[in-house]
């Protein structure tokens, strides 16, 4: 018999009940819990009289709607939708008892920034969320998801999914990476060879030297997007960063506990022999930076490239790259470090991270944002915001000309007031480009951290490697 | 949920790939606290201008295509988020089957939980299925999940695959929450013995 990959061990240690035909119930160990997907699914639970079965298990925090300019501090969202979303939450958090971050919280933040910081995430965990993001949580070696409002209802009365397994798929990346690529050239790259669909039906653990070289914030950034690649989720297996990263975060294990969870833990790899359903090898060093041109994240070219003509692809994907085209405004054969920008902005669960902020600093020191531009930076939760401002890195930001705000999802999703206007083009660190998403008729180019940073400084698209 | 009968319906052509979730239902309708309403804005982006007026190219705008029941669409339809304001929106302009040569995983199990049929089929099926919508609607297409089967208008017939637990669910139209409830035993025994060997949890 064949070993067990990595999600194979979590899956089966989660297996609360199996039917004759494959159909499982899966124990659910974190359930997240954000404004926009769960109104309706605490409103089922009322209807037919439900508890939330395990609200020790359970986590809220708003995100998506929130706004993040510094007047929020008073605590109005002048939005009325908006408010009555939070306001929802808020009531729903406290009648059923669940743990809750709100907005006047420092520990407030995106779910998928919380979730790890405050050591509610750990390995071999499931984690579920009403939001496709909920990848991200793969980076520590567990098996995390996103679910629809539906589900969080499920999870909600029962703390269990109705699930058939997923298959197994390996991406490894060997090697080293080259100076100015990231983890969000990795991960965008990976999409670049799979496609948006290439994921579908599987569950992609991440492995090979690149990955192990990773900090757990660049394993996060990589996990985070597998979605895009339309994977269930992504993982990569605990290793010694890992638990490091852990360690001592206020809902980690102490102690006795601590040493339990770390025998387990460590067992918690791919074996061997483990059978593979597909697998992807992608080399670290020939990865460059990359950026999107088009309006699906599979859209991905190196910074060096032109923007392709719609006949070099094939079937569906010609007229949906005229399409792209059209919406995005750009012709075949531009240089993509020609394209002009008039807004950046960097954070999202993808890039909102300490790091993440250290990279751009690193770049804008010293450097004032390009006439013209709009550029902001929203930390992906208030304790980001604390630790930036520690660090001296706010000021940079500041007298560089950026917009340093509250956290929050903001401009990735657009859902609050932070959006584009109809025709322009934002350099930005967030993980969709979907027509629309930033802004009706906005056009989005996704990149890494430090690429959106040189974009902001140059006012185009610009090679991190040649900027100085 | 209501129960998934055999349906015979005007179906329309979305040959577009990756139709994300964003196009179906753009964010400024997230906002909502129901699951209600929402089919006045499927494809909202798509299917009207700033001002609101229709724009009248969109095949759902066209007057063949107002009572639509059934899309049929280009590969990896529902990419992108989990909302399931989607297939809510999609349920409520009155879609209930959809045929693609793939879906995004997060918006295919939700399209189960409301009533809707998601169906794969290969691409040389679905080609033939487009053009059959294409016809506009004096062409009905049958879709019968009992017997899992589509029927173009010319009688020509593909079989596809569906889940049996799922398929059982929606010609029932059962609540999957209530099927779990009566497993609690199970879920109260898994807790135990989690609790013992996992206690950090």
């Amino acid at each position: 018999m064949a070993g067990k990959t990595l999600y194979d061990k979590i899956w089966d240690a989660h297996v609360a009940h199996e039917a004759d035909d494959g159909t499982c119930l899966l124990y659910i160990d974190r359930h997240l819990v954000h404004e926009v997907t769960s109104p309706q699914a605490f409103e089922g639970l009322r209807l037919a009289g439900r508890k939330v079965h395990a609200p020790d298990k359970t986590i809220a925090v708003p995100d998506h709607n929130v706004p993040t300019t510094l007047d929020r501090i008073n605590g109005v969202i002048e939005n009325e939708e908006s408010r009555i979303q939070v306001d929802a939450l808020d009531t729903n958090a406290k009648e059923f008892g669940l743990h809750y971050y709100p907005v006047s919280d420092v520990r407030q933040g995106i779910v998928h920034i919380v979730g790890p910081e405050q050591g509610w995430t750990l390995p071999g965990m499931t984690v579920v969320c009403g939001d496709s993001h909920t990848a991200t949580h793969g980076a520590f070696g567990a098996l995390a998801h996103g679910i629809g409002t539906s589900e969080v209802e499920h999870v909600l009365a029962t703390q269990t999914l109705i699930q058939k397994k997923s298959k197994n798929m390996k991406v490894e990346v060997t090697g080293k990476l080259k100076p100015g690529v990231t983890a969000k050239d990795i991960t965008l790259a990976v999409i670049g060879r799979t496609g948006t669909a290439g994921g579908t039906g599987y569950v992609i653990e991440y492995c090979g030297e690149a990955i192990r070289d990773l900090s757990m914030e660049g394993r996060m950034t990589v996990c985070n997007m597998a979605i895009e690649g339309g994977a269930r989720a992504g993982l990569i297996a605990p290793d010694e960063k890992t638990f490091e990263y852990v360690n001592g975060r206020p809902h980690a294990p102490k102690g006795a506990q601590w040493e339990a969870a770390m025998n387990w833990w460590k067992t918690l790899r791919s074996d061997e022999d483990a059978h593979w359903d597909l697998v992807i090898t992608l080399k670290g060093e020939e990865i460059e930076p990359v950026v999107t041109w088009g309006t699906s994240p599979e859209d991905v070219l190196p910074i060096s490239s032109v923007v392709p003509a719609p006949e070099s692809f094939k079937g569906g994907k010609v007229d949906a790259a005229k399409r792209a085209l059209e919406y995005m405004d750009l012709k075949p054969g531009m240089p993509l470090s020609d394209i002009k920008i008039d807004t950046v902005f960097i954070g999202s669960c993808t890039n909102g991270r300490i790091e993440d902020l250290r990279e751009v600093a690193k770049i804008v020191d010293g450097k004032k944002v390009a006439d013209g531009v709009r550029a902001m930076i929203v930390p992906g939760s208030g304790l980001v915001r604390a630790q930036a401002e520690e660090e001296g890195l706010a000021e940079i930001f500041e007298a560089a000309g950026f917009e340093w705000r509250l956290a929050g999802c903001s401009m990735c999703l657009a859902m609050n007031p932070d959006q584009l206007a109809p025709g322009e083009r934002c350099a930005s660190t967030s993980n969709r480009n979907f027509e629309g998403r930033q802004g009706y008729k906005g056009r989005t180019h996704l990149m890494s951290p430090a690429m959106a940073a040189a974009a902001a400084v140059t006012g185009h698209l610009t090679d991190v490697r040649t900027f100085n | 949920m209501d129960k998934f009968e055999k349906l015979t319906g005007i179906a329309a052509p979305m040959p577009l790939v990756n139709i994300d979730t964003d196009m179906i239902i753009p964010k400024g309708f997230l906002k909502t606290i129901k699951r209600t309403g929402l089919g006045v804005n499927l494809f909202d982006e798509m299917r009207y201008d700033r001002e609101g007026n229709e724009i009248p190219d969109f095949v759902l705008n066209q007057p063949q295509y107002r009572e639509t029941q059934i899309l049929v669409a280009g590969e990896n339809f529902g990419c992108g988020s989990s909302r399931e304001h989607a297939p809510w929106a999609i349920a409520d302009f009155g879609i209930k089957a959809i045929i693609s040569t793939s879906f995004a995983d997060i918006f295919y199990n939700n399209c189960f939980k409301n009533g809707i049929l998601p169906i794969v089929l290969p691409q040389e099926q679905v080609d033939v299925l487009m053009k059959d919508a294409e016809k506009g609607s004096n062409a009905r297409m049958i879709v019968d999940l009992e017997e899992q089967t589509v029927t173009t208008s010319d009688g020509e017939s593909f079989s596809f695959e569906v889940d049996s637990f799922r398929k059982h669910c929606l010609l029932n139209g059962l609540d999957d929450i209530g099927l779990t409830m009566e497993k609690k035993p199970s879920i109260d025994a898994f807790e135990a013995k989690a609790s013992q060997e996992r206690p950090w949890v």
